[in-house]
């Protein structure tokens, strides 16, 4: 059984004008455990409107998802806000720290939502986090005087701090250059790796999409499998990239993208 | 639990973080709190402190005075008392005592004293609150004594030429032939340089003392009676003393305790406390407009919690504890002002007359009135805050 399961799942929000736009509109996706999955698109395609339902933040307009079999949309608000805490850590490509809060203090957040021994330990766990992620210096400093890559360390040591089964990354690497970005990637997914979470990315960057295990696009309100070629860089307005160009959905029709997938499958 | 202690911890780091905006909005509060209370407070204790002294001094309510006399002839003392006696018997009044003023020589060490005695009896006491410093008050058995006993005031035991009672000092009272007294209590003096006083048992007035010719007294009777019973009481001793006392007697009854006087200072307290409730208002506009600036400014804050699993409640009980912490504070903040500055008030100049030996403790009323007004003040000002929060919906708040 799969950890994850969307079946045609979509979202549609209606606009100040009173017009309908359907982001999302039919997405199917099934994630077992222990996989790390990119997902590729144009802005504005849709790809943090679905990550946030994957997340349970957003709810989808129309369609089914399963976690671990439990059709979530029968939970009700509290439950679903547990099972969020409990189930997914999630990283921001703005980071999303909280102001004026010491690195140790944003870590230790997630963990006043946790129960037990988790609870009353979360100084010394959230200090562990922070050590592994390099950070063990930098506990008392606040986000205000951190650079970007070490802000994202601290991010992701708060998403991972409570052993989420699934990690939900929206561009993680978006805000930072291309040296750390892959630094900070090799992170996520080496700790995804060794606590056998799920990792589910959003990215423009190909070299960083190429390091999971499956890939998909986001185009059109629907989700396409696609193949990339491991690489160590490269974008995708860098290959003409037709998907930023335009809308198009369908690989076969667009010479460009052919050559992305000649990589091996 | 651990849900409760974490709303604890994260409204307390929010506090922490605002501290500044929260401080000032909170100076309101507690300058509020502090100005009820203490207000309270002060009222309650003059209130007090001036009721234990008009009732020292005049009885507890209701206390009602008998006194007789005659026009036409010298009314008989004996008979007077045996019919006071026997009014307090037929109707088993426990409170009741006759008090006889009078004044006789005392050989002091230095001198012979007049001093002012009074005979009553041992509920006397109690109906005029006497807490003796030394020794005690008179019982039912100093009755049976060989001499009579004395209850003083220091004045008179300073005279005596003793610092206490260990000694068991005794000194010589009355006109003619004069009987050894023993002092068993001493009272402190009502004012400073008061002269020398004693209190006498009346049974012991009537039996060792001689009567002074010219000084002729005729005891009066004070009885104590619950304030519903003190219009049937006054009728009862009206009637059945001027009966008992018989043709060209006059009997006088009047109520003593001080009752009806103390409404000046309530006006004052209203006063005050309407203004208190409206400082204490204002700041909590000023709270409750500052949260709803801050809240308004953490809406992605408040998303970053939902991605950690916070549900609406707990973000409702989260702003909402923000609020209620910081007021509970403020709060403590302000009745500890408010204690200090009442430790510190002139009380007795406030209660304009007398002095009192111990000013009563800072009423316990008034510092609950004072943390209840700020814990309300804090729901209140926390509510509107909180319902915004919980309507922000979590993606528009990760949006935003
Ligand atoms: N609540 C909403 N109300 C109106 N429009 C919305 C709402 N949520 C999303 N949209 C629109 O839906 C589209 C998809 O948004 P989304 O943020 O999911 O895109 P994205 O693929 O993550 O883009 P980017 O790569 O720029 O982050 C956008 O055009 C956005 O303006
Ligand atoms: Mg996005």
């Amino acid at each position: 059984m799969s950890l994850l399961e969307l079946r045609g799942i979509t979202r549609t929000v209606r606009l100040p004008d009173d017009s309908r736009l359907d982001i999302l509109r039919g997405v199917d996706l099934s994630v077992g455990a222990g996989e790390h999955i990119s997902i590729v698109g144009r802005s504005g395609t849709g790809k943090s409107t679905l990550l946030n339902i994957l997340g349970l933040l957003d709810a989808p307009t129309d369609g089914e998802y399963l976690l671990d079999g439990t059709p979530i949309g029968r939970l009700g608000n509290r439950r679903r806000a547990r099972r969020r805490g409990d189930d997914f850590g999630f990283v921001f490509q703005q980071f999303n720290l909280l102001p004026g809060r010491t690195a140790l203090e944003n870590v230790i957040a997630p963990l006043l939502y946790a129960r037990g021994r988790t609870f009353w330990r979360r100084h010394s766990i959230a200090a562990s986090m922070l050590e592994r992620m390099g950070l063990g210096d930098r506990l008392e400093s606040k986000p205000e005087q951190l650079s970007g890559g070490e802000q994202q360390r601290v991010a992701i040591a708060r998403a991972l701090v409570r052993t989420p089964r699934v990690i939900l990354a929206d561009e993680p690497t978006g805000a930072l250059d291309v040296d750390t970005g892959a630094e900070i990637m090799s992170m996520l997914d080496e700790i995804a790796s060794d606590t056998g979470a799920v990792l589910i990315a959003i990215t423009h960057d190909l070299a960083v999409a190429a390091r999971a295990t499956r890939h998909f696009r986001l185009g059109e309100g629907v989700l396409t499998p696609i193949t990339i070629a491991p690489r160590t860089s490269g974008t995708l307005a860098e290959l003409g990239d037709p998907l930023t160009a335009t809308d198009v959905v369908d690989p076969e029709a667009v010479p460009a993208l052919a050559e992305v997938e000649a990589g091996p499958a | 639990m651990t849900g409760f202690v974490g709303a604890l911890v994260e409204a307390w780091g929010e506090l922490r973080i605002h501290r500044l905006r929260v401080l000032l909005s909170l100076i309101g509060v507690a300058v509020a709190v502090a100005a009820m209370t203490g207000v309270t407070a002060l009222g309650d204790i003059t209130r007090q402190a001036q009721a234990e002294l008009s009732e020292a001094q005049s009885g507890r309510p209701a206390t009602f005075r008998v006194d007789a006399w005659s026009e036409t002839a010298t009314l008989d003392a004996t008979a007077t008392t045996a019919a006071f006696r026997e009014f307090v018997d037929r109707y088993q009044i426990e409170q009741a005592s006759l008090v006889t003023y009078s004044t006789m020589p005392v050989r002091m060490p230095m001198a012979t004293w007049d001093v002012t005695v009074q005979a009553v009896d041992p509920p006397y006491g109690t109906m005029h609150r006497i807490a003796p410093i030394h020794g005690s008050w008179f019982t039912e058995a100093d009755a049976d004594r060989f001499s009579p006993a004395l209850v003083v005031n220091e004045a008179f035991l300073r005279e005596l030429g003793v610092a206490d009672l260990s000694g068991h000092p005794t000194v010589l009272i009355g006109a003619g032939e004069p009987v050894l007294a023993t002092v068993t209590g001493v009272v402190a003096d009502l004012w400073p340089g008061a002269y020398p006083e004693a209190y006498i048992l009346s049974s012991a007035y009537e039996r060792w003392i001689p009567p002074n010719p010219e000084y002729f007294t005729v005891p009066a009777l004070e009885v104590w009676v619950p304030p519903e019973d003190a219009e049937v009481a006054e009728e009862y001793l009206n009637r059945d003393l001027t009966a008992a006392l018989g043709a060209g007697a006059q009997v006088q009854i009047y109520r003593q305790d001080a009752f009806g006087i103390e409404e000046f200072d309530r006006v004052f307290q209203l006063v005050v406390t309407g203004i208190g409730v409206l400082v204490l208002m204002l700041g909590a506009l000023s709270l409750v407009n500052i949260s709803l600036v801050t809240v308004r400014q953490r809406i992605r804050e408040i998303g970053i919690r939902r991605s950690f699993g916070a549900s609406s409640g707990r973000i409702f009980f989260s702003i909402m504890m923000e609020s209620l912490v910081a007021t509970v504070l403020a709060g403590v903040v302000g009745v500890g002002i408010a204690v200090v500055a009442v430790r510190n008030a002139p009380i007795e100049s406030l209660i304009g007359w007398g002095a009192i030996q111990d000013v009563p403790p800072f009423p316990v009323s008034a510092a609950v009135t004072g943390l209840v007004a700020a814990t309300a003040i804090g729901a209140l000002a926390g509510l509107l805050p909180a319902l915004v929060a919980v309507r922000v919906k979590p993606i528009d708040a990760i949006r935003y």
